[in-house]
């Protein structure tokens, strides 16, 4: 059908909450191709983990899938039942989470863990997935890795439990690998050692990775397409030299005004974003950005801007953008 | 610059596991010694269990030191009675969930420092004063009779930080202030940190382990690994004339949001983990990770030097590492 | 769509606030007892537990039997029949107040002897938890807050008390104390009360107060011990507050929510215990009834008049049931950690 790896197409998704429906996904609409990079980046609340999660069908209760369809790999998989999804999770599909410490089980060895979703999905013997095991912590630079198979997560640090992590997501050699804040947890120099692991992998198996992070550092190192998600929508999607040196959402240009820069000689002052996160119990009506945009107009208050393509890989919901086209339309007339 | 606080050698030991097998110390800080002077902001950056944070509370007598010296505005406050110096000492921190009492309205808390020192007058002035704060933060009265779990990270750092200025301060421990905010608000409270800094001529030792963030407010920086100070120099110094390895690789490390650098980077990836904190490397405690370790640092500690204008490091090789 | 020039002006700095609403504050309290109120099982609960309240402690001054009253030739009935006695009296026009349980085998009303027996248990229930709350809380903040060796030994202590057989202690207690007990009672008019409450129940209060508040020490020490690691504790020491301050104003506030729980939990568990020492005739002296005595002397009529044993264990069960589950219901609404 497509050589497209993932498609997701006009996803809405609430959670019916007891204080109310929050509308966590409001039409988010993106692709992957085949060996992609894509880093979602987003604060709390914009909806990125939300994005992943529900990819895999693993959305928290009371949270639905109220809208919209999810392609992978040519099949629609946000209708399929409970144990078809469960083929596909771990094997086609993988996740890393950010917590290394809570993702992993105290009470089983990381062996036990890795041979676990080795003899899910694969008809290896127990034997055989041992093995298999062994090469996986050697494939994510664990050394003495005979060692390391039979010791408990307590007894490896965080570092080490995130190669584990991946050590497990990567065993059955998936198409997707969706990595949810990976190294937040971790300290920077083991940030560095993971991510640096990361593409190695996916130069040796190919996969394609989605990104989910806060850090616009992390993207600009390792991803080729980023999704800018504020309050459950993407605001604006691109390459990375065109988030970084062509941003047109106004949300974009202030995320990278607003980070103070390490190459910077002097000492320039920040331009922070004014105001305060979307509550998602109460969002606005129009643009959720609206009541911090510097450049808010009448009808950013009240309508929820279209999508304005500026190529084909860079496109944007902002009214300012519409505002261009409809003053060149003007001038036309 | 008179010097407001200063430390030398202070150690901060933390007594773990049982008395039956003999006593066994997490060496928390391991004789540090700096000073910072009035007006200025000095940033402490390192990883997890480097001992900054440690050092910051150290520093206000939250915890007993072990040894060394605290001076405050050259008094010997090791020892002393903290009352009257928690007026001119205070802290924000980290975790904005924690830091405040669930139960109290946002008024209370502010209030509770001026309570404590008896600094209001009456009623009325008790409660000019806490409206004054809170609007200094960037909130407002009618959120004096809210509670803290109304609010977002980023407002409630704010009443953190209007709590930490109600007694009028000197001088301000920032403990990984804002960590636990969202990427759009930690400009914002930065900002309200320098700003408040020229309104109130305060001090700060900014602490945290983003080294982005440290280097846009401090004047200085000091860099801990494992409880001791590896390098101490001004911010522009620090960055692009440092001379440690570990700095080296903690810059190296730090992801930077700009594409065309990162594809020119050549980055430095250290191998291994930090070693645990209750068994230390001999001699230099970072010679395990260190890309130019030789013979000798394994049997003796560096020393803390002079290596520069104002500029201190602790390596035995400083000449044999290329130059930044 | 259709847009027009006016739609791209700029928005004004108050239009973009006026879409910036701030969610009604809730209080901790309120927020718990809406909470609650949405619990039903708890709701209902509590309605019984009014109910049992008003019939203990309300009723029985308008009731016009006593629970002391033989009525002769009204041995025995039946719930809401009448002895012929009654029944010549009911037709000769004077009315008679129904037995709507039926009487025992003295002649005495069942009804009125189950609300009095509700009152007992519910003041025994209330008076032990109160004891327990006092000594134990106390016991638990002063181990907890000051930790090392004082929290070691307390412990210890603690361990100690709950290897201490309850049972076997009330009963040699009571064995050991009924006749000074008495011989006080008899010699001194101002002890003249221990007659009428009887030696039981006095021996019933006192291995409460010796024996039973650990279980409230220990959930108070560990709250403490939590609370003690709090940011906002630290806070509030490097602002310069003394120690009795942070216990006051930051600790024992937040152990509230706990303390109410635990004791409500605890006031079931109390008059479980003495419905049991009643049953096995340790508990309150004749004529007080209590609905565990009333259960034990309904056992020898149980094949015959079995609706003297169910009305009281019915009672027990009602009252424990829903002091049990109210106590569940406040803790599911106040419990913290179910808050996001």
């Amino acid at each position: 059908m497509s050589e497209l790896l993932l498609e997701i197409k006009n996803e809405r998704l609430s959670f019916f909450t007891p204080a109310g429906e929050v509308k966590a996904l409001n039409d988010v609409s993106f692709s992957m191709k085949q060996g992609e990079v894509l880093g979602i980046v987003g604060e709390s609340g914009s909806g990125k983990s939300v994005t992943a999660y529900s990819i895999m069908g693993i959305t928290a209760h009371p949270g639905r899938l109220i809208g919209g369809e999810i392609h992978f790999n040519g099949h629609r998989i946000d209708l399929l039942t409970e144990t078809e999804m469960r083929k596909i999770r771990g094997n086609e599909v993988s996740i890393i989470f950010q917590d290394p410490m809570t993702s992993l089980n105290p009470v089983y060895t990381i062996g036990n863990q890795i041979c676990e979703v080795l003899l899910l999905h694969t008809h290896c013997s127990k034997k055989e997935a041992r093995q298999k095991a062994v090469e996986l912590l050697t494939l994510v630079g664990i050394n003495e890795p005979e060692r390391r198979v039979k010791q408990y997560p307590h007894e490896l640090s965080g570092g080490m439990r995130q190669r584990v992590m991946i050590a497990i997501a990567l065993a059955c050699e998936p198409k997707l690998l969706i990595a949810d804040e990976p190294t937040t947890a971790l300290d920077v120099t083991i940030q560095a050692q993971i991510l640096e692991l990361m593409m190695d992998l996916k130069k040796k198996l190919g996969m394609s990775i989605i990104m989910i992070t806060h850090d616009l550092g992390i993207v600009s190192s390792m991803c080729e397409k980023i999704a800018v998600m504020y309050a459950g929508k993407i605001v604006e999607y691109g390459t990375i030299d065109d988030i970084f040196y062509n941003p047109c959402h106004e949300y974009t240009k202030g995320l990278l005004n607003s980070i103070p820069k390490l190459t910077e000689v002097e000492h320039e002052p920040l331009v922070p974003i004014e105001g305060t996160p979307v509550d998602m119990l109460n969002p606005p009506a129009g643009c959720p950005f609206a009541p911090r945009c510097k450049s808010c107009m009448q009808i950013c208050l009240t309508t929820m801007p279209d999508y304005t393509y500026l190529s084909d890989d860079h496109y944007s919901a902002c009214w300012l953008l519409q505002k261009k086209e409809f003053e060149t339309q003007q001038e036309e007339k | 610059m008179d010097k407001l606080v200063e430390v030398q050698n202070l150690k901060q030991y933390f007594r773990v596991g049982g008395s039956l097998f003999g006593k066994q110390y997490i060496k928390a800080v391991d004789d540090v010694s700096f000073h910072i002077g009035k007006g200025e902001t000095l940033g402490l950056v390192g990883e997890s269990g480097c001992g900054k944070t440690t050092t910051g509370r150290a520093l206000l007598r939250l915890y007993e030191p072990t040894g060394g010296k605290i001076l405050y505005d050259g008094i010997n406050i090791t020892h002393a009675k903290m009352q009257p110096y928690r007026r001119k000492m205070q802290i924000v921190f980290q975790d904005p969930y924690a830091s405040l009492d669930p139960r109290m309205t946002v008024g209370d808390i502010v209030g509770e420092p001026l309570d404590i020192h008896k600094l209001s007058a009456s009623k009325k002035d008790r409660s000019d004063k806490i409206i004054a704060m809170l609007e200094r933060v960037g909130l407002n009265s009618e959120h004096a009779n809210r509670y803290p779990h109304e609010f977002s990270g980023g407002q409630r750092q704010r009443i953190g930080i209007a709590r930490a200025l109600a007694v009028d301060p000197e001088f301000i421990v920032c403990d990984e202030p804002i960590s636990a905010l969202d990427v759009s608000i930690q400009a914002q409270v930065i900002n309200m940190f320098e700003k408040l800094q020229d309104e109130m001529g305060l001090t700060y030792l900014f602490i945290a382990h983003d080294l982005s963030v440290v280097k846009h407010i401090s004047d200085r920086i000091g860099v801990m690994y494992l409880g001791k100070l590896v390098e101490l120099a001004n911010s522009y110094e620090l960055t692009f004339h440092n001379v440690h390895p570990y700095t080296r690789s903690l810059i190296s490390a730090i992801p930077i949001p700009d594409p065309r650098i990162n594809r020119a980077r050549h980055r430095i990836i250290l191998q291994g983990d930090v070693p645990s904190p209750l068994h230390p490397p001999s001699g230099c405690n970072f010679r395990t990770r260190c890309p130019y370790a030789t013979a000798i640092c394994s049997e003796q500690e560096p020393e803390f030097r002079e290596v520069g204008a104002n500029h201190f490091a602790a390596c035995h090789n400083l000449d044999k590492i290329p130059k930044a | 769509m259709q847009l027009d020039v006016s739609d791209f002006l700029p928005a004004s700095d108050s239009e973009k606030q006026s879409l910036v609403v701030m969610r009604d504050s809730v209080g901790f309290w309120r927020d718990g007892f809406n909470r609650l109120k949405k619990n039903n099982i708890a709701m209902i609960s509590l309605v019984v537990i009014v109910i049992v309240f008003i019939l203990a402690f309300i009723v029985p001054s308008f009731y016009p039997y006593d629970y002391a009253q033989q009525i002769r030739g009204s041995e025995n009935l039946f719930p809401m029949t009448y002895s012929t006695a009654e029944q010549a009296t009911i037709d000769s026009g004077v009315s008679v107040f129904p037995h709507f349980l039926g009487t025992d085998n003295l002649g005495r009303d069942l009804s009125i002897q189950i609300m009095m027996g509700s009152r007992i248990s519910l003041l025994v229930g209330i008076g032990a938890s109160a004891i327990i709350l006092l000594i134990g809380s106390l016991y638990g903040a002063i181990a907890g807050y000051f930790g090392g060796r004082t929290d070691q030994i307390m412990m210890r202590i603690v361990d100690m008390i709950y290897t201490v057989p309850d049972l076997l202690i009330i009963i040699l207690l009571i064995s050991t104390l009924r006749y000074p007990l008495k011989d006080l009672a008899d010699n001194n008019p101002a002890f003249g009360w221990i007659n009428i409450i009887g030696v039981g129940l006095i021996c019933i209060f006192i291995v409460f107060g010796l024996l039973y508040w650990v279980g409230m020490a220990r959930i108070v020490r560990s709250q403490v011990l939590t609370l003690k690691e709090q940011e906002y504790v630290t806070a509030a020491r490097a602002l310069g507050a003394s120690s009795s301050r942070i216990i006051r104003n930051h600790i024992l506030k937040n152990c509230i929510g706990i303390l109410i729980v635990t004791t409500t939990l605890q006031i079931p568990a109390a008059i479980f215990t003495e419905s049991f020492l009643s049953f096995i005739g340790l508990g309150v002296a004749a004529p007080m009834p209590s609905l565990g005595s009333l259960a034990a002397s309904a056992l020898g009529a149980i094949t015959s008049y079995p609706h003297r044993l169910l009305a009281p264990s019915l009672m027990i069960s009602l009252i424990i049931l829903s002091l049990n589950l109210f106590g569940d219901g406040l803790r599911d609404a106040f419990d913290p950690k179910l808050k996001k």
